[in-house]
């Protein structure tokens, strides 16, 4: 057993627990903010407490409504019936069994699921159950999956399901005897009755046209305009391609990948290629017809890599030389997602889209583009169609692509404005991602493209999913937040989901819970693997319900509640004006502040600030929240990387979210020796030493921060070079160095990208340079230049919200 | 003077010109009473071993609405170094060039044995030759690679220069690039949607952007040969990629499910290929060659949907209008087809399939733009591949046979202004019939004793790519008709006339039905012989025709019969086939067509041509029947009995062996010069393919009149069609007939 965060130390955390404040709050003086500024909670310390006492024990899902450790810390899961934390965080594990009660604590109740994540190597998997054709164990009326709550009753002849009470008879062939307790006697040999997680092979009822699919197919398509030619990124794409065909995800014992290829490159036209094994050479066809796109091709498009090798080998070869003079810098977008997916269509299957794209679309296509960007509606009522699409087109497209489970990843590397907004919306509801190289140069940006390439392609995917949510009675899932396509309120369609992406959803009451049953949570997932087998995956949370409010904010999760309210203000911005979006947030806050202080905290005076202990770190996550680039613009945010991150923020788990809005700061010069990381302090120009090196990552970026003064032996050490002002600052990797320091830093950045879906972008930044303005954006406890609030002037302000709302 | 006979013989050989009246009448009411109309066969490029073409430019009438070439027939004034147009009596200047001309130093174009001459001028810059290869793969797999053999084998048959493209069409359209290294290259169209002409060429990437002018900046020449080159390349440079390009064709790669036709694009790859050419080589010599298996099933042009349970349209469906694309086809066709013909162009349709292809609505392609129509069963035959062969057959000089672009004009004399007609594609044998029509009003007749004129002018690219103008003059009398009319008589061109009658019944016979051509064609013929039959009134017995109208009405009985105007039996598919052809060849051609000739081969004597007439067919003989599309061998009964017996391979009977041989000798030398080749067909008594010789023989024993006549002379043939002898006797019965 392990201590609960409600039990914790108390000592240890005294000073942040509770925060005390006797100064009336209308003098807002500099003793207030020193005051403030000693007091207010700290997160690191609070990682690093669950780190230590946390991470050492396995986290067994057993027991209903536990709290899991926070995401920074290293732990293992044993699945005893409940889905692992890394499949489903929640914001709370209490749940209040009211809607009053919800209402008045205005806490979200939201669960933050990735289907298909990554477990480490001691993990185990999701088993596969294989029920043969009669397919798995459903609920009759709600059609919900057997799992381990489930009741069996009449000597196991029938079970009454968990979520709606339904009695259903148990198929002959699945019938088993009880054991004196009403279990099952087969219990502990049924993944699906003792596993929080397992999977369920599909039968062909599962089967778009009740016919099974073929294996998916991914299909590179290379914009071969002046730029992209230019910059040698299309030589770059065909020498990375020719090695990263032999990873094409495969599933686990087979020797060979499923995964058949296919290559299109375009610019305002469309070249397709025949691979065919049996050619000499490839042959391509051109499609100038954009406006009505058709697949010129059927045999030899999409071919098996180790069939067609020396062909795609050539093909590879070519491709660069072909376009190497060319003059056209106009490009087409639309009908190139139109072709990859008439191309699926045809070989009817679903698959992956890999598009390499430079610029604007403004060639005459449909789905062209105009340069729209305009900085002065920042602040205005119409900021929000910045993030909104310009044209319908694209949303009409994706649905089309879901149809058929046409999944687009968008790898852009635009110079100048190119529309992410619109140009992600496919991307967006296909559940694709998207990465952005801005300025591109190979030089620099090879390594961070070709890493992430790499494990785009390599990682973990299906295809043409369905996610449904399923709960016990009294709650239901009302709104969805990620990547994803939905044309009914229930049902969360992706044409490809990975093992990266993240869907938050939410719930509300329908009606009364009970303490004793608790609620339950299923979450199934019907998708095609990357060999074309068609699963379910069954995700099974229980967690408790309560009637004291008390016990609701002992069980929240703050990390979890940040990447909802995140997601949540992310999508606000579309519809309303940004200020509107940062009040409601603001306001959301200080209501569940405020009902803390009101119905939890032991009576004391109206200027002291009592922030419940799991929420300790709702201030200074919010204000991150609030000052992030999509909220709170500065001048150097340009319009596509505020839609880029939008779009990002809103497939992200819980972890991602975490160190995007406060990121990670770590002191570099530390005792050399420790193999693990050196513990993270606040992001505060104040906590940087002048003779230091620091360094600073979100998940996207990762600085390298130089004081001034930094000793010349250090810097020779990390830099190899004799000074300060020799460092150059655009390098992109820290030279190999053989010495203790060298390699300690480069394990330290090699630790954190590995821990990151993204390779992140290395900046070094000396201080007093121009850069340093780019890294002191991420300070985010100091007041930033675009106006966001320090964490002492907002929890100020927080304070003065909440005394509002209680007086 | 000598005969008409010899004069017709004579005028032929020399300029290629046959008249069906050698002496007009003077008037335009006149002209009309004759029945048959003033006109003319014309060959324009006749081939003449005899005629070196000249160096220089034809020297022209300077009247801007004459432009008359300098003829024999004009007034020369060689002291004033002045001649006079005998068009429009217009006086004109020599150039200077023709300073030192006189009596007896004349230039070849006055000299009467130069009534026709070519002129070589050296006009504009030289285009290349252009052969656009437009190819079905929807073919069978043998039938492909047959197509594919010959289309390599015709690379080598090119001139090097000559340049070349390839489009190939299933369900897909797709224009090679023939000028890339490593990857072949095409462009992809959908085989269900139409173009236009400025839609292909920017998705071809053949519209040059536009270049603002800018000032103090010289223009830069065209690129158009550069840009254009991508789809159209020298033989000499890309043969070998060709070639290989050929070889890796496959058959179209879409599935063809259970019962559906394969989808064929024909349409839109003709669209394409059309403004392929039209975009980059405007008014030059280009042929585009479709090389078809089937018929268009999708998209403009389709003449037939994809399912096999619908029938492609027949004459029936057609008489019952129950064509469902017929008339949309056909107008697709014909509208690429001006096109074409605007731009110079022209296009041959290589059809080759056992069931139809769609010629009836592709006909107006190779009608109007003078290319080529061949049809065949199958690629992998020796018809197809000999005749595609004999297509790039050089000429004497080591030159091809065909001619590009050219433009003819026929100035005359009292007789309308001038006409113009563009004739894309044009080879030796390419006859024109053309109509005049007499202006002069009855009582304002050109005076007694006139001449009358007319010029033929043709200009055209020769296949050396030279730019050539032939002119060929000639001159009629004139007579009355009511004094002079056994002039007009004696100069009537009987078989000139049969054919001149018989296009214009055909023509008739495309744009109206059958049984009305028919009626039109007995009306003339009992018109002609009420004009100019010898009779007494209501006694059959007493009409006698003089010797130059003799053989008119057997013509006119076996044009009844043709396929030319009969569609009974033959798809229309083949209709337009064979009308194609008899609306394009020579006089001498065209008569075989209209009356097959039936050559006999016996112990009896020499081979000598017998009569088509069911009596020829006899035991102890054998026939041979060129219809021009045909070749029939036909042994008699005998004959095949003793082949049977195998006396041909005993030495004693050697002579029955090369009466054998003798046929098969003279038909191989017909097939040798035929274009298209003909289908050879090798039968005999009471053998199935016997019908092709029966079908064509005058049915003179019937089985209706065979125990009449009680004798075993010639085959009863099984036909209600009459025979010559009763059409003659009905003929003869209208012809005296008071009543009509």
């Amino acid at each position: 057993h392990y201590p609960h965060p409600q039990n914790s130390n108390h000592k240890l955390l005294s000073t942040v627990d509770n925060v005390c404040l006797g100064s009336p709050f209308h003098c807002l003086t500099d003793i207030n903010f020193v005051f403030y500024s000693t007091l207010k909670p700290s997160l690191q310390i609070l990682m690093w407490y669950d780190r230590s006492n946390r991470g050492s024990e396995p986290f067994v899902t057993g027991v209903r409504g536990q709290v899991p450790p926070l995401v920074t810390t290293n732990f293992l899961v044993k699945d005893q019936g409940n889905a692992s934390p890394r499949y489903i965080r929640c914001t709370s594990y209490n749940i209040p069994c009211t809607s009053d009660m919800a209402k008045q604590s205005q806490v979200p109740l939201a669960a933050v699921i990735k289907p298909l994540a990554t477990l480490p190597p001691e993990e185990t998997l999701p088993y596969l159950v294989d029920h043969g054709e009669s397919g798995p164990v459903r609920c009759n009326r709600c059609k919900a999956y057997m799992c381990p709550f489930m009741q069996f009753i009449e000597g196991g002849r029938r079970f009454q399901c968990c979520f709606c009470s339904c009695v259903t008879e148990v198929p002959p062939h699945y019938f088993q005897h009880l054991d004196h307790t009403g279990k099952r006697v087969d219990f502990y040999d049924r993944p699906e009755l003792s596993l929080g997680s397992y999977e369920f092979l599909a039968t062909v009822d599962y089967c778009k046209n009740n016919k099974f699919p073929s294996p998916p197919a991914f299909i590179f398509m290379i914009d071969v305009s002046y730029n992209a030619v230019k910059s040698g990124l299309v030589r770059l794409i065909c020498e990375e391609l020719k090695s990263l065909l032999d990873y094409l995800p495969r599933e686990g014992n087979m020797e060979e990948s499923a995964i058949r290829v296919g290559f299109v490159t375009y610019n305002k036209v469309l070249h397709f290629y025949n691979v065919k094994s049996s050619l000499a050479q490839p042959q391509m066809m051109v499609v100038s017809d954009v406006a009505d796109m058709f697949v010129p091709l059927l045999d030899g498009f999409l071919v098996n890599v180790n069939e067609s090798r020396t062909v795609i080998a050539s093909l590879l070869d070519q491709i660069p030389e072909m376009f190497a003079d060319t003059r056209e810098t106009e490009t087409v977008f639309a009908p190139v997602i139109q072709a990859g997916l008439e191309a699926l269509k045809a070989a009817e299957c679903s698959g992956k889209l890999f598009i390499f794209h430079t610029s604007l679309p403004i060639a005459e296509a449909p789905g062209k583009l105009k340069n729209r960007d305009d900085k002065k509606l920042i602040n205005t009522d119409k900021e929000k169609t910045l993030f909104q699409p310009q044209t319908s087109f694209y949303n009409n497209l994706a649905k089309d692509c879901v149809a058929q489970g046409c999944c687009v990843d968008l790898f852009l590397f635009p110079n100048q404005y190119l529309d992410v907004a619109t140009l992600g919306v496919v991307t967006y509801q296909t559940g694709g991602s998207i990465y952005k190289y801005a300025y591109f140069q190979v030089r620099t940006d090879q390594d961070r493209f070709l890493n992430d390439l790499r494990r785009d392609v390599q990682k973990e995917v299906g295809f043409d999913a369905v996610m449904r949510v399923r709960t016990s009675t009294g709650i239901r899932a009302t709104d969805f937040f990620g990547a994803f396509y939905m044309s009914n309120t229930t049902d969360v369609e992706m044409a490809g989901l990975d093992c990266d992406k993240t869907i938050t959803v939410e719930f509300k009451h329908d009606d009364k819970l009970s303490e004793d049953s608790g609620a339950l949570l299923q979450c199934a997932l019907l998708y095609t693997s990357c060999a074309g087998q068609r699963r379910l995956r069954i995700h099974n949370l229980s967690l408790n319900c309560c009637t004291q409010l008390a016990d609701l904010y002992r069980n929240c999760e703050t990390d979890t509640l940040i990447n909802y309210l995140a997601k949540y203000a992310y999508r606000g911005v579309l519809n309303s004006p940004v200020k509107t979006v940062r009040d409601a947030l603001i306001n959301q806050c200080a209501q569940i502040l405020a009902c803390y202080r009101k119905n939890c905290a032991s009576p004391s005076s109206a200027g002291q600030l009592i922030l419940p202990e799991c929420m300790k770190l709702l201030p200074v996550y919010l204000n991150c929240v609030l000052k992030s680039d999509v909220l709170q613009p500065g001048p150097e945010v340009t319009t596509d990387d505020r839609a880029y991150i939008r779009q990002l923020v809103t497939s992200m788990d819980v972890a991602e979210t975490n160190v995007f809005f406060y990121p990670r700061l770590l002191p570099l010069v530390t005792d050399v020796d420790s193999d693990s990381l050196p513990a993270a302090i606040r992001n505060s120009e104040e906590r940087l030493s002048k003779g230091d090196i620091y360094l600073l990552e979100n998940g996207l970026n990762i600085f390298v921060w130089v004081g001034v003064n930094v000793q010349q032996g250090l810097i020779q050490n990390l830099f190899g070079v004799s000074s300060f002002s020799q460092i150059s600052s655009d390098l992109s990797t820290l030279p190999v160095l053989e010495n203790p320091f060298s390699k300690k830093v480069r394990s330290i950045v090699d630790m954190l990208q590995v821990q990151r879906s993204r390779y992140m972008k290395l900046i070094i930044v000396k201080q007093e340079d121009k850069l340093e303005m780019l890294f002191k954006h991420f300070l985010v406890e100091d007041k930033s230049l675009s106006g966001g609030a320090s964490y002492v002037d907002f929890l100020c302000h927080m304070h003065k919200e909440i005394r509002q709302l209680l007086s | 003077m000598a005969t008409y006979l010899e004069f017709i013989q004579q005028n032929e050989e020399r300029d290629g010109v046959r008249f069906s009246w050698n002496v007009w009448p003077s008037s335009r009411l006149e002209a009309t009473r004759m029945v048959v109309p003033l006109a003319c066969l014309l060959t324009p490029l006749k081939e003449r071993l005899d005629l070196p073409p000249v160096q220089y430019e034809p020297v022209l009438c300077s009247r801007p609405t004459c432009k008359a070439v300098l003829s024999p027939l004009c007034q020369v004034d060689y002291r004033a170094k002045l001649w006079a147009c005998n068009f429009c009596f217009q006086r004109n200047q020599f150039p200077p060039a023709y300073a030192g001309i006189s009596e007896v130093n004349q230039p070849a174009e006055l000299m009467p044995q130069f009534s026709t001459i070519e002129y070589i001028v050296q006009r504009g810059p030289q285009t290349p030759l252009i052969f656009l290869y437009v190819v079905d793969t929807c073919l069978e797999e043998e039938d492909l690679q047959a197509l594919k053999e010959s289309l390599q084998m015709s690379l080598s048959l090119l001139p090097a220069d000559a340049l070349v493209g390839l489009i190939t069409f299933g369900r897909m359209v797709q224009v090679h690039e023939l000028s890339c290294e490593g990857i072949s290259k095409s462009y992809v169209f959908r085989g269900t949607k139409d173009l236009t002409a400025k839609q292909i060429q920017d998705m071809l990437g053949l519209s040059r952007p536009a270049v603002p002018i800018q000032q103090g900046r010289p223009l830069q020449t065209p690129e158009q040969p550069v840009i254009s080159s991508r789809f159209l390349q020298p033989v000499h440079k890309i043969d070998m990629n060709l070639t290989d390009l050929l070889g890796e064709l496959q058959r179209d790669p879409w599935p063809v499910t259970q019962g559906k036709r394969p989808l064929r694009s024909t349409g839109v790859a003709l669209s394409i290929a059309v403004g392929l050419l039209e975009g980059t080589f405007p008014n030059t010599g280009a042929r585009i060659m479709l090389f078809t298996g089937g018929p268009p099933t999708q998209g403009p042009g389709m003449v037939v949907g994809d399912e096999l349970k619908t029938p492609i349209r027949s004459w029936h469906d057609i008489e019952k209008d129950n064509a469902r694309f017929m008339k949309k086809a056909t107008k697709h066709y014909e509208t690429l087809a001006n096109r074409t013909a605007a731009n110079g162009h022209c296009i041959d349709i290589y059809a080759c399939a056992l069931d139809q292809t769609g010629l009836l609505e592709m006909k107006c392609c190779a009608n109007l733009t003078g290319g080529h129509m061949v049809m065949g069963d199958s690629f992998n035959t020796s018809l197809f591949k000999q005749t595609f062969q004999r297509v790039f057959n050089k000429g004497f000089n080591g030159e091809f046979r065909m001619a590009f672009g050219a433009s003819l004009d026929v100035k005359e004399l009292g007789i309308g202004g001038t006409s113009q007609w563009k004739i894309c594609s044009l080879d030796p044998s390419t006859t024109l019939a053309i109509y005049f029509e007499v202006v002069n009003q009855h009582n304002a007749p050109i005076p007694q004793g006139g001449r009358g004129a007319v010029q033929f002018v043709t200009q055209y690219q020769h296949s050396s790519t030279q730019k050539r103008i032939r002119v060929t003059t000639i001159a009629r009398n004139w007579a009355d008709a009511q004094s002079q009319l056994q002039h007009i008589e004696a100069a009537f061109d009987q078989e000139a006339a049969a054919v001149l009658m018989a296009r214009l019944g055909v023509y008739r016979a495309e744009s109206e039905e059958g049984p009305d051509v028919l009626r039109w064609l007995d009306r003339q013929l009992i018109r002609l012989c009420q004009k100019f039959g010898q009779y007494n009134k209501d006694d059959p017995n007493s009409f006698r025709l003089s010797e130059s109208f003799s053989l008119y009405p057997q013509f006119m009985f076996h044009l009844r019969r043709s396929p030319f105007l009969q569609v009974f039996n033959n798809s229309p598919d083949e209709s337009s086939y064979y009308r194609h052809h008899f609306a394009r060849q020579d006089l001498t051609q065209s008569l075989i067509m209209i009356q097959p000739i039936l050559y006999a081969y016996s112990f009896h004597g020499p081979p000598e041509p017998v009569l088509l007439d069911s009596s020829s067919i006899l035991p102890d003989r054998i026939l041979l029947m060129d219809t021009f599309f045909q070749i029939v061998i036909y042994l008699g009964e005998t004959i095949a009995q003793w082949q049977k017996a195998g006396y041909q391979d005993m030495p004693e009977y050697e002579n029955f062996k090369h009466l054998l041989q003798a046929p098969l000798d003279d038909a191989q030398e017909i097939l040798q010069t035929r274009f298209p080749m003909p289908r050879y067909i090798h039968t005999e008594h009471g053998g199935s393919q016997a019908r092709f010789l029966l079908s064509k023989v005058n049915p003179s024993q019937t089985h209706n009149n065979l125990y009449a006549w009680g004798q075993e002379s010639g085959a009863p043939i099984l036909t209600d069609d009459v025979s010559l002898q009763v059409f003659m006797d009905h003929l003869k019965k209208l012809a005296v007939s008071s009543a009509s």
